[in-house]
């Protein structure tokens, strides 16, 4: 199993991970609604009424939740296939979200994308994308437009550790370097490129080393902690604003379920797998929560509220009409 | 009317937009301080700036997708591709991302885009630099694809495709950049989708795009010594394609010869041919003709290359066959 913390590129004050009810309860209520949506939608899924591919974040969900808390409302964000997460935390609200699991024409994307390409403009989410380390030069570009016009904005790339052999990665974190555009790139390593562990997939299973070439700054810490996350991500997202550097970020964390839902994941032991969900960055916000003093009523009514916003997010899936349109969004010739 | 060269005309064009719209720029192998591998970003950097005409570095994938992401939030970028051959290397930017985002998106983000530069078979150059691609691009929903054979076509046919709010294709034919035609001062922007007749005539209608058509026009020169009057009509779009020049010309001559520089299965040419016998089956008098190159990669030595593209004596075997002549 991996150790990141032993390879921790500079030693950080834990000092930092130092939070309050307040900053930490609506993480929590984030990655709880993440995870609710995506049981919802593996249920959904076993029903037959998600087709497709159905990637499920759960286990990872600190790394989206704390990295996007880092941003302003109007960054922008480039995501994968396993992309939910990502959407609910650019601040997409699980009703078109579930919808466009669904199919349905109030999807978030019209029926037309499906699970691996949500995208909402109102919320700078620029989408999720299917072919793996195909956008990381897209994030590349929105950076570069941010410095072209000089807005500020700054770009935020999601990508899997196995997206790290792949082309678009490295031309993509090189131009970025060579530009130095305002861009942070994070690799969520959950260790397995869909069923290849990390060993047979990488030489030097260290991602964030690839940033040395290219004169990068870079940082790798685990995901366990959505504080932490929030924090150590705060601070590339702060040097992208400031000098328009780039940064490339490893975020060590673990899915629980398979790759997508036809993968039974056996590939690992259950041993691992267990090991890894007494880790769950859920479980320890919640406890985090009630040490600094939030009370079980008031945690469990924050839980209850996030049930009732998926119940309802999945009728409102269920009820709402089919997809009926797509010449409009084919361009005109 | 000042004649001028395709490259000239391509340069104008860039730069034209480029004042008109702050939001365009240029982005490319060699496109700055070196002025173009072939010369048609010369003079661009000096005029504008490092800010708007970008050297990249190797990496078509990589400049490309940037250009994919800019265009996403508002800028409208032109990416050169030193040759088409190369934008191989980058179609999964093409054909994944900038074909497909605005409908994947649900009609959210449009990605106005010009992926740009020479295509086409050139002089020797080998079998890996001497390719036809659009018959790849032209097969994807959500790009267009242009094509021009003349400077005249070049500049106002480019001038639209930066306008365009899509992804648009515009390969440029790598022997035509020398060639001139006749180029108004005054600005003139040519719509995609309407066909232009380059040679009229009444006996049968050659239909070809990119530097085919030059050689469909030297064809129609000898066929008229014979008294054969061909009609040549240069589709200039690929994607869309204007099917009323094509079928009312058609439907004119009865004889319809398809001429493209590209291999032949699967080749663009065969969809136009489609296109004909669907729309003019009852006007047709003969077979609907193709010419293409051999089906082979492209040979080095001189006399096998000719050999292997559409020359006009192929043209004209194909005109005696589709008027029974042959």
């Amino acid at each position: 199993m991996t150790t990141p913390e032993s390879a921790r590129v500079e030693p950080v004050d834990e000092s930092v991970t130092t939070t309050t009810v307040e900053e930490l309860r609506p993480l929590y209520r984030q990655m709880l609604a993440i995870r609710r949506l995506e049981e919802a939608s593996a249920k959904a899924y076993s029903q037959g009424k998600i087709g497709g591919f159905l990637h499920l974040i759960i286990g990872q969900e600190a790394v989206c939740v704390g990295a996007i808390a880092a941003l302003a409302a109007d960054d922008y964000v480039v995501a994968t296939y396993r992309e939910h997460g990502h959407a609910y935390a650019k601040g997409v609200a699980a009703r078109p979200i579930m919808a466009e699991l669904y199919g349905k024409k109030t999807g978030l994307v019209k029926g037309l994308g499906g699970s691996m390409h949500l995208f909402d403009k109102s919320k700078g989410f620029l989408g999720g994308y299917g072919i793996v380390g195909g956008h990381v030069p897209i994030a590349a570009g929105a950076a570069l437009a941010a410095k072209y016009r000089g807005d500020g904005k700054v770009a935020m790339c999601f990508f899997g550790e196995g997206a790290s052999t792949i082309g678009g990665f490295a031309e993509g974190i090189a131009l970025a370097a060579l530009w130095k555009l305002p861009a942070v790139f994070i690799c969520e390593n959950n260790q397995y490129s869909m069923g290849t562990p990390l060993y047979r997939s990488l030489a030097v299973e260290d991602v964030s080393l690839r940033a040395l070439a290219h004169g990068m700054a870079r940082d790798r810490f685990d995901g366990d902690d959505v504080v932490k996350v929030k924090r150590r991500i705060a601070e590339a997202v702060q040097r992208a604003r400031d000098t328009s550097e780039p940064t490339l970020v490893e975020v060590v964390t673990y899915r629980f379920r398979g790759h997508s839902m036809s993968d039974p994941g056996l590939y690992r032991t259950k041993d691992e797998v267990e090991e890894w969900k007494r880790r769950d960055p859920l479980t320890r916000s919640r406890q985090r929560l009630i040490d600094l003093g939030a009370t079980e009523a008031d945690v469990v009514a924050l839980e209850d509220d996030v049930k009732a916003e998926i119940e309802d997010a999945v009728h409102f899936a269920e009820t709402s009409p089919a997809a009926d349109a797509y010449l409009p969004y084919v361009i005109k010739e | 009317m000042p004649v001028i060269s395709y490259r000239e005309a391509l340069n104008q064009a860039m730069r034209e937009e480029m004042e008109r719209d702050p939001d365009v720029f240029i982005m490319g192998e060699e496109v700055g301080h070196y002025n173009g591998a072939y010369k048609v970003t010369q003079g661009l950097l000096n005029h504008f700036s490092e800010r708007r005409v970008i050297d990249a570095p190797i990496a078509e994938m990589g400049f490309a997708g940037i250009g994919v992401g800019a265009a996403m939030v508002g800028l409208r970028p032109i990416i050169e591709f030193m040759t088409f051959n190369f934008s191989l290397v980058a179609i999964d930017q093409i054909v994944n991302n900038a074909a497909k985002i605005f409908q994947m998106s649900g009609g959210q983000f449009n990605v106005p885009i010009v992926f740009r530069g020479p295509g086409g078979p050139a002089v020797q150059v080998g079998s890996q630099h001497s390719q036809s691609l659009e018959s790849f691009y032209a097969n994807v929903p959500g790009l267009k694809v242009v094509m021009p054979s003349t400077a005249y076509d070049a500049k106002g046919l480019l001038k639209t495709a930066i306008r365009d709010d899509n992804p648009v294709v515009f390969i440029e034919g790598e022997t035509l950049y020398n060639s001139t035609w006749e180029v108004p001062t005054t600005e003139y922007l040519i719509p995609f989708g309407k066909a232009d007749v380059k040679r009229v005539g009444q006996h049968v209608t050659l239909i070809a795009w990119s530097k085919m058509v030059w050689t469909c026009l030297d064809a129609a020169k000898e066929l008229a010594k014979d008294g054969i009057e061909a009609e040549v009509v240069d589709v200039r779009s690929l994607r869309p394609l204007d099917h009323d020049t094509i079928c009312s010309s058609v439907a004119k001559t009865g004889r319809c010869v398809i001429v493209e520089v590209g291999w032949p299965v699967a080749g663009y040419g065969a969809e136009v041919a489609y296109q004909v016998q669907r729309a003019c089956l009852d006007q047709l008098d003969a077979p609907i003709e193709r010419v293409t190159s051999d089906d082979v990669p492209m040979p080095y030595a001189k006399n096998l290359e000719d050999e292997v593209q559409p020359q006009i004596k192929d043209v004209i075997a194909a005109v005696k066959r589709a008027l029974y002549l042959a």
